[in-house]
């Protein structure tokens, strides 16, 4: 009980710290943020430093004698060397071994989920509705496949935009329009459930306001 | 109506004729005023419990139809994939997905991508999972699987094996030893993805790693602000998507609609939602003034 009730005062606290800033800069917002930046690298450094060098590399890689981890223990050692000046060079392997094997991985995935599957979802989906016969799905889907054409010779500047053309590329524009302002109104969702949240936190759980 | 949202209309409206009767006169008003504005629209919302109904739109209708249409036993798995400052999005969303998915007698394999995941996913199991399913046994009707370092590396690996990755669950047991792993050998034997979260990795990773390769139909539950990007995978390589609070409270209402045991329970996003619609309507009130605005201060100069 004596624990919950200190932990809401100090987290009431910090909120309280950090909403300051929306009047001016001061030193309470900024005592507010260091206590958050400190307390999310400490976190982040314990639990990586557990599972990764504790768990993975010393109980798994040594003292399991799991020789195969070994490759990315010495890639992890090559890593540190960017610490030093003289031999921060060592450290370009390992980056590079990561950024190949990611760009490596996703290539693929990319182009068959966000290419391939998006091309085909969006010319089935538009032959499909019509045997479903609902007329609702019918336009849903005639507006995704003219929105995703429109839009693709929006960005074609090889040609000029004229005529037919031209007017195909001003109805991308629009699509691209609408889209920016629907992931603008989630935004402002999004950030108005944090500030929810926190509201809902200083009048529950610490002002006892709501039951 | 109630003395509440009379209460906060008369406080909206007169806060917005105030601002509007500034821009007009062509005032600056200064942005600590409509912080300031905000803020208590949504406190008194809150204070007052200002609610609005929800009704589930198809796509969540779909990501609760998926879990409903599984048969008995189905094993489910869901992914924590998300920080503090989310949780007040997300949370209610897996407090949702856990209820319903032990209410259908599903199995249920907990795990994280985020170190962040960790202990929000320990407060679900302790504030929801127990307290709400004495029943439910750990290691035959759920276990938790913890946080594995490696992002979309661990899908990578999980995907053809658990053990690989998982030699042990979260409390140090051999996954040998708990009898929910004695036929999931990998991903390809689950029946259903659900994840939770709202950046990276998260939603798009599963699908890009699991649910295209292996096949694995895919339910997702973000932040509103990842949302729009998701929905063109939907209804191929996700079945069923919940954008934000109101995916949420969407959510939140279909479950209490159609189970009895969850009339009571507690429905944060919904709760949300009120506070959501007033503030929604504040900050359209602010473009339409500051259009007027300026559409005035060009007519002006204009002349």
């Amino acid at each position: 009980m004596g624990e919950s009730v200190i932990g809401a005062w100090i987290a009431a606290f910090l909120t309280l710290g950090i909403l300051t800033f929306l009047y001016k800069d001061n030193v309470i917002y900024k005592i507010s943020e260091a206590i958050f930046i400190g307390v999310s690298a400490g976190y982040w450094f314990i639990t990586l430093f557990w599972d990764n060098l504790y768990r993975k590399f010393w109980v798994v890689g040594i003292e399991g004698g799991q020789w195969e981890l070994w490759g990315g223990i010495i890639l992890g050692v090559m890593m540190l060397c960017r610490l030093s000046r003289k031999i921060g060079w060592i450290a370009r392997w390992p980056m590079s071994f990561i950024i190949g094997a990611v760009a490596g991985l996703y290539m693929m995935l990319y182009f068959t989920s966000n290419a391939m599957v998006q091309i085909r979802s969006t010319i089935s989906n538009l032959t499909e509705s019509v045997n479903v016969g609902d007329p609702y799905y019918i336009i849903g889907n005639i507006v995704v496949a003219a929105g995703t054409f429109s839009g693709l010779v929006y960005f074609y500047f090889s040609k000029e935009h004229k005529g037919v053309f031209g007017a195909t590329a001003k109805v991308g524009i629009w699509f691209i329009m609408v889209t920016f302002g629907a992931a603008f109104g989630y935004t402002v969702m999004s950030r108005m459930s944090l500030l929810i949240g926190r509201i809902d936190f200083l009048l529950s759980d610490w002002l006892k306001l709501i039951s | 109506m109630s003395v509440g949202l009379i209460t906060s209309v008369v406080f909206i409206g007169g806060g917005v004729l105030w601002i509007l009767v500034q821009s007009v006169k062509g005032r600056d008003v200064d942005r600590r005023w409509i912080f300031l504005f905000i803020g208590s629209t949504v406190a008194l919302a809150l204070l007052f419990h200002i609610r609005f109904g929800e009704k589930a739109t198809p796509i969540v209708k779909a990501a609760f139809n998926q879990i409903e249409n599984l048969p008995e036993g189905a094993s489910v798995l869901i992914a924590f994939d998300y920080d503090p400052a989310m949780e007040p999005e997300v949370g209610p969303m897996a407090d949702c997905f856990i209820r319903h998915t032990l209410a259908r007698k599903h199995k249920l394999f907990l795990m994280t991508l985020w170190a962040t995941g960790q202990a929000l996913m320990t407060n679900t199991v302790e504030d929801v999972l127990k307290p709400e399913f004495p029943e439910a046994e750990y290691g035959t009707d759920y276990v938790n699987l913890g946080y594995k370092v490696g992002g979309f590396g661990v899908i990578n690996v999980v995907l053809s094996d658990f053990r690989a990755m998982y030699p042990t669950d979260a409390h140090g047991t051999l996954l040998d030893s708990l009898p929910m792993f004695n036929k999931v050998r990998s991903l390809r034997d689950i029946d259903l993805i659900i994840s939770i979260g709202g950046g990276t990795p998260g939603v798009k990773e599963w699908v890009l790693f699991a649910g295209n390769r292996g096949n694995i139909p895919i339910v997702g539950g973000t932040a509103a602000v990842v949302a729009p990007l998701l929905y063109p995978y939907y209804p191929r390589q996700l079945v069923g998507l919940l954008g934000g609070t109101k995916g949420a409270a969407e959510y939140e209402s279909e479950l209490t609609g159609n189970y009895d045991r969850f009339k009571d329970m507690d429905t944060p996003a919904l709760r949300m939602m009120g506070p959501q619609t007033m503030a929604h309507v504040v900050v359209m009130a602010f473009i339409i003034i500051g259009n007027i605005a300026y559409f005035r201060s060009r007519k002006r100069e204009g002349k």
